[in-house]
């Protein structure tokens, strides 16, 4: 387990750029511009992509590297550019449908954040690495996790919804790669291109949902009750 | 000979597919498409048979072929293939797509292998991808008809879906990271590793794991409260489709289930891992049931009979023991069969009364004498009544219930299937035989195709609830030996 016998400069590198993830998390939470939410999301993605080289350096894995080379290419630049498009494409800005003010979505958050706290210590408490970076790390993943879950919960523009998903996976990405940093590249190589498929479905779904159904707002989608 | 029958059974759709992007004529796809699926059914048969001498594994260990994985292939090419004759008659009652038909076909064909993917993947994280791709390919199928409610359908199923089983890779991620602190930070993360290194996981980080994974393919499989996809998707997607999503996905996601399932019975865990899938059976009974009985959208009707029918594959497989796992099992086939049957059923009075709505059709007997008997017999069936395939597989899984000290689960299944059958069956006496608005009694037309595969789906499940053959019997107490591996 890497994260259990770290050197302080690398546990402290881990745990400023997961946190500096986190926070990124929530400036997704507190924007209603949707352009701020990509930015957002874009550079949460170079954060990771920087915290996988890291792991890779200190943890004696080089084909963390690649997948750091991987992680700007797909999720820092290909995924926000399609995005983008999208954006344009559809002339949306802002959420205006909200549930919940950006302001009260940031206290859920950090309620949200709390709870994944709880739930890191009682597992760190367990295996016995209370005091490692495991419990941050743990608690960073299930906070994004959560996030993700909020922003899909009280955000209704179709766009907001797919960034909320990738939102989910860019925390679990985080998490995996400081909890399981030797996960069998293939894999991590496969859900990249599988993330890529996913966000082009997405851009396909929203133009048709666009112009078939006349709304990308989910609020509006309610012929199908019952 | 597994090998070569494997590569049959994948290679086929998957030609299809590309042949149907080349071809791109209204006619051909679908011939491509039948000839395919009849290709896979042919490969499936002798692969469940030769699994029992199995596992086989190919592949760097990637693929395997085990036993209830070829059962789940089994009971997809079973769906496959009907859906596929189905089609036929069916997309060429839609003129107004003809000139897409093409990319329906490759798209059906390419549904039908990732779904079979789901069943020879033996690497958790590679399932996860599997069961990720028939989400994307399912999509455009269900919104293929670009209706305003068909996109909707399409949206909710992706949003809802992928949000769902984006819990589930947080549970596999978990899998793997419990599973290091045994085998070392880097390791395959195959069925046997996993189950190998069980014994020795931390409990509580198990039990978080599976509980996210139950939670994310429970989504897939449609167990209630996560089944919000499954109705509106099932009802807004071409028929044919509709019985895929039914009969084959939905077992597809549930042998991931099964599989962790069996993990957390090593890791010691197994009592937790079985209350909960349990629960989520009961509720998913008792959402079906309360929204069979107040249900006037006919594909509706059928989709939450399909949330029932997964709540009790999944409390056979919570009870487990023999009798849990081979009454699930069988179950399973049946349920593919009869939703099947009962799909292309809706699919039929849906063109023929160009509505949805249960309350606009009326004299379905004197309308399509020939469908709409053997629809009937399938509603009969579908509700667990003898002499039908599913009474029997009901009937085991409440003897398992009753042996595995889940008394209560059972009484409580035995309630909610009585209030379905009366609450679906009532909606069919209505359909049937309630007075029509209009006293116009035209016969309606329907193609051999539309009603051929619904012979083909009720004279097994007949034959299947009057004699449980004695192979399969053999078979099944296997696969549950396999599955039982740590649960006494």
């Amino acid at each position: 387990m890497l994260l259990a016998h770290l050197d302080p400069l690398a546990s402290s590198i881990f745990s400023l750029l997961a946190i500096v993830s986190l926070l990124l998390a929530f400036v997704m939470l507190g924007s209603r511009w949707l352009n701020n939410y990509l930015y957002a999301f874009g550079a949460e993605s170079w954060v990771i992509a920087v915290l996988s080289a890291a792991i890779g350096f200190y943890g004696g894995y080089p084909e963390l590297y690649y997948i750091a080379i991987l992680t700007v290419l797909f999720r820092g630049l290909l995924l926000p550019y399609l995005i983008w498009r999208m954006l344009r494409r559809l002339n949306a800005t802002l959420e205006i449908h909200e549930i919940l003010q950006p302001s009260s979505a940031l206290v859920v958050g950090a309620l949200s954040v709390v709870f994944a706290l709880v739930v890191s210590y009682r597992l760190g408490l367990s295996l016995g690495l209370l005091g490692t970076v495991t419990v941050l790390a743990f608690t960073v993943m299930l906070s994004m996790k959560l996030i993700g879950f909020l922003m899909l919960a009280v955000r209704h523009e179709a766009i907001s919804q797919v960034l909320g998903l990738l939102l989910l996976e860019n925390g679990m990405f985080l998490g995996a790669q400081m909890l399981i940093p030797g996960m069998p590249i293939l894999i991590e190589i496969v859900i990249l291109f599988d993330l890529l498929i996913v966000v082009a479905c997405f851009g396909v779904l929203v133009q048709l949902l666009a112009s078939h159904a006349g709304s990308t707002s989910s609020l509006e989608l309610k012929r199908l009750i019952g | 000979m597994t090998g070569a029958l494997l590569l049959a059974m994948l290679i086929a759709p998957a030609a299809s597919a590309l042949a149907c992007l080349l071809v791109r004529t209204p006619f051909k796809p679908e011939k491509l498409n039948l000839a395919a699926s009849i290709v896979v059914f042919a490969a499936a048969v002798p692969l469940t048979v030769l699994s029992g001498s199995g596992p086989y594994r190919y592949w760097d260990n990637y693929i395997v072929i085990d036993m209830p994985g070829a059962w789940i292939a089994l009971c997809t090419a079973i769906v496959y293939l009907l859906a596929s004759i189905y089609a036929v008659g069916y997309m060429r009652l839609l003129a107004e797509e003809a000139e897409r038909l093409w990319s329906f076909y490759a798209l059906f064909s390419t549904f039908a292998l990732t779904i079979l993917l789901t069943t020879v993947m033996n690497n958790a994280g590679l399932y996860w991808i599997a069961i990720e791709l028939t989400t994307l390919v399912s999509t455009f199928l269900v919104g293929f008809e670009r209706a305003a409610e068909s996109m909707e359908a399409a949206w909710k199923y992706i949003v809802i879906v992928s949000a769902g089983i984006s819990l589930a890779l947080l549970g596999t991620i978990l899998f793997y990271w419990s599973g290091s602190f045994v085998l070392g930070p880097v390791y395959d993360m195959t069925w046997d590793n996993l189950q190998l290194a069980a014994a020795k996981m931390n409990p509580l980080l198990v039990g978080v794991a599976y509980l996210l994974v139950l939670i994310g393919y429970g989504t897939k499989v449609g167990l209630a409260p996560m089944h919000t996809w499954l109705p509106d998707a099932h009802s807004e997607s071409p028929a044919p489709v509709s019985a895929m999503l039914s009969g084959a996905l939905l077992n597809g996601a549930m042998l991931g289930i099964v599989r962790y399932l069996e993990i957390c019975d090593v890791s010691g865990i197994g009592h937790l891992a079985r209350a909960a899938l349990v629960a989520l059976g009961v509720l998913s009974l008792f959402i079906g049931a309360l929204f069979i009985v107040r249900q006037d959208g006919v594909k509706r009707l059928m989709a939450y009979s399909s949330v029932e029918h997964m709540g009790v594959v999944a409390l056979g497989f919570g009870f487990g023991g023999l009798f849990g796992i081979a009454g699930a099992l069988y179950h399973m086939l049946n349920h593919s069969l009869n939703k099947s049957l009962m799909f292309f059923g809706a699919g039929n009075v849906m063109r023929g009364f160009g509505t949805k709505e249960i309350r606009s059709i009326r004299g379905v007997w004197t309308r399509l004498p020939v469908q709409g008997t053997l629809w009937l017999a399938g509603a009969a069936a579908i509700t667990g009544a003898p002499p039908f395939g599913l009474f029997l597989s009901e009937l085991v899984i409440l003897r398992a219930g009753l042996q595995r000290a889940f008394d209560w689960a059972v009484y409580v299944m035995i309630l909610l299937l009585m209030v379905i059958f009366v609450g679906f069956l009532n909606h069919f006496r209505e359909m049937y035989f309630d007075q029509e608005p209009q006293t116009e009694t035209k016969l309606l037309e329907l193609s051999r195709w539309c009603v051929a595969p619904m012979w083909f789906a009720l004279a097994p499940l007949l034959l299947f609830g009057i004699w449980w053959p004695h192979g399969l019997w053999d078979h099944f107490a296997a696969i549950s030996r396999v599955l039982s591996v740590g649960h006494p």
